[in-house]
């Protein structure tokens, strides 16, 4: 092997695009999630999740590529329930029981009349960035670079409708429209990280990063950045474990997440402990 | 403090005006033909007992609610009408942070600039020149780069009243703000106020039942009971027998008592 071919198991083409996609995924997502984890709606992205797979069932059937259609109902999907929850319909946890079964029921009805129950549908619902096209990286990379712009613009505002609502619509900003922002972003984060790490997946590469990021941080600045950082750190860790031990992708990218988690919350936990005994003793 | 306070209202007028502001929900009446005036550089205390309807007249005030009947003018116009609202500065009863909420006193105050700013903008030197000064007049300063979750429960209210000092309002409204907080934080309070209405002319609009600590400032007591019972400065309340501040566990049963 040359010295400058990408090292095992990155030296293959097809893992150098899903690593591409990747990559894109892990920063955008936990971006995302940051805001949601404060709203507390860290689930929003799965509901999503499940509406989309209607999507891609609405594609199969009328044969449309489904990138297009599930980007469509997931967009319906996000701003009907920010509806739901901004005229108090419904609490938030029923406006997710929604979105999550109503989803995941068109999804099979759709999936099955376009008599698409087969092994691709796996890829959608559990990821496979090792089959992703070019077409497909073009669509990840410009739908994630709306969203990181969108969040590096609109931070602040943004960080102030999430903690507090009421005050920032005293203050004149625009809640509803923020937030009807956010769930678009929402949406489009989940239909682009849909082929990496897959529909049922989505979810945890927006929360778990953050739920990691929230331990290490002192600020909302430094909880954002965190959580990108260990989005990246898990799509890495978790595409080489798959080439290496060749593991499903979206699962094991997620795993790495989870772990990384784990061992957050036991050295933070051990830490504070350490120093407590230090000032005591 | 008449010339800065003229400024601060663009002109002569109340900063904000109600008129015979009338409100029910469905049936039940909640508040009656009830007038509210607040002056630049005017401290006004608005109590009542709970369900009095502070809450719902707070909401009319700001533009969140539309009155049955009767006019509300915040800056001499509809509040929902106005444009530029770093001019009010609010405090939130109890603002509700998330516990896990990595967040530091400098951020949570730097949104106090947006209204002023515009939302879309990012801070400039002089935005982050207004959240130091109003960090340094609760008291914060020092503590600008902690987590808001580390603070005390006073220190957090601080926190929240400098957000609303940052966008350097002419009218600050506060909804219960230092209920359940201790003397320190309730003395730096009295003394932020006091500075933002002798230096900056700007008018209060407090809601509390908790004047203690600014008895002495108060210019108008406004007691609230569905309709207005009293309006007017805290020695005519004490010829009733009320004191605000010597007695000040007395302000709470009188307004329960009140019929």
């Amino acid at each position: 092997m040359s010295a400058l071919t990408p090292p095992y198991p990155f030296d293959l083409g097809f893992m150098q695009r899903a690593l591409v996609a990747s990559l894109i995924v892990g920063v955008f997502a936990p971006m995302i999630g940051t805001f949601l984890v404060q709203k507390r709606l860290a689930l929003i992205g799965d509901g999503i999740g499940h509406v989309a797979f209607a999507g891609v069932g609405a594609g199969l059937l009328v044969g449309i590529w489904p990138v297009w259609t599930a980007l469509a109902f997931a967009v319906a999907g996000a701003l009907g329930v920010e509806w739901l929850r901004e005229r108090r319909r419904v609490s938030g946890d029923v406006a997710l029981a929604l979105l999550f079964y109503s989803g995941i029921a068109l999804g099979v009805v759709l999936v099955s009349a376009a008599d698409g129950l087969d092994a691709s549908i796996l890829g959608y619902l559990f990821g496979q960035p090792l089959t992703v096209t070019d077409d497909e990286i073009v669509t990840i990379a410009v739908l994630g670079a709306a969203i990181v712009a969108m969040v590096l613009l609109l931070r602040r505002a943004l960080f102030a409708v999430v903690t507090d609502d009421e005050w920032s619509r005293v203050a004149g900003l625009p809640s509803a429209g923020l937030n009807s922002l956010l769930a678009v972003a929402t949406a489009c984060g989940v239909v682009a990280a849909m082929r990496v790490v897959g529909i049922l997946l989505v979810a945890a590469l927006m929360v778990l990063p953050v739920a990691s990021g929230q331990l290490l941080a002192r600020s909302f600045r430094g909880t954002l950045a965190w959580s990108v950082a260990i989005g990246v750190l898990s799509v890495v860790i978790g595409l080489t474990l798959t080439g290496v031990f060749d593991l499903a992708p979206g699962g094991a990218i997620v795993l790495v997440a989870a772990a990384v988690f784990g061992i957050v919350a036991a050295v933070k936990r051990s830490a504070p402990r350490a120093l407590r005994q230090e000032e005591h003793g | 403090m008449g010339e800065a306070g003229a400024a601060a209202a663009d002109g002569a007028g109340p900063l904000l005006e109600a008129d015979r502001l009338r409100f029910a929900y469905v049936e039940e009446p909640v508040l009656e033909d009830v007038d509210l005036r607040v002056a630049p550089g005017e401290f006004v205390a608005l109590v009542g007992p709970n369900g009095s309807g502070k809450s719902t007249l707070l909401k009319l005030l700001l533009g969140s609610l539309r009155p049955g009947s009767g006019t509300v003018r915040l800056f001499g116009r509809d509040p929902a009408a106005v444009r530029d609202r770093g001019r009010l500065g609010f405090v939130p009863q109890r603002p509700t942070l998330a516990s896990e909420t990595p967040a530091t006193v400098e951020e949570i105050v730097a949104s106090g600039r947006l209204p002023r700013r515009g939302w879309w903008r990012p801070l400039a030197a002089a935005d982050r020149t207004a959240v130091h000064h109003a960090l340094e007049s609760v008291g914060l300063a020092s503590l600008a780069g902690r987590p808001v979750t580390e603070l005390s429960g006073g220190q957090q209210q601080r926190a929240f009243i400098a957000r609303a000092f940052a966008s350097d309002p002419d009218l600050l409204v506060l909804d219960e703000p230092i209920a359940g907080v201790d003397a320190e934080s309730q003395r730096r309070f009295r003394d932020s106020l006091v500075h933002l209405l002798h230096e900056h002319g700007a008018g209060v609009l407090l809601v509390s039942h908790e004047l203690a600590a600014v008895a002495e400032d108060v210019d108008r007591v406004v007691v609230l009971k569905r309709r207005v019972l009293f309006d007017g400065p805290p020695s005519e309340l004490a010829a009733s027998g009320v004191s605000l501040g010597v007695h000040s566990e007395d302000l709470p049963l009188w307004l329960e008592g009140l019929r």
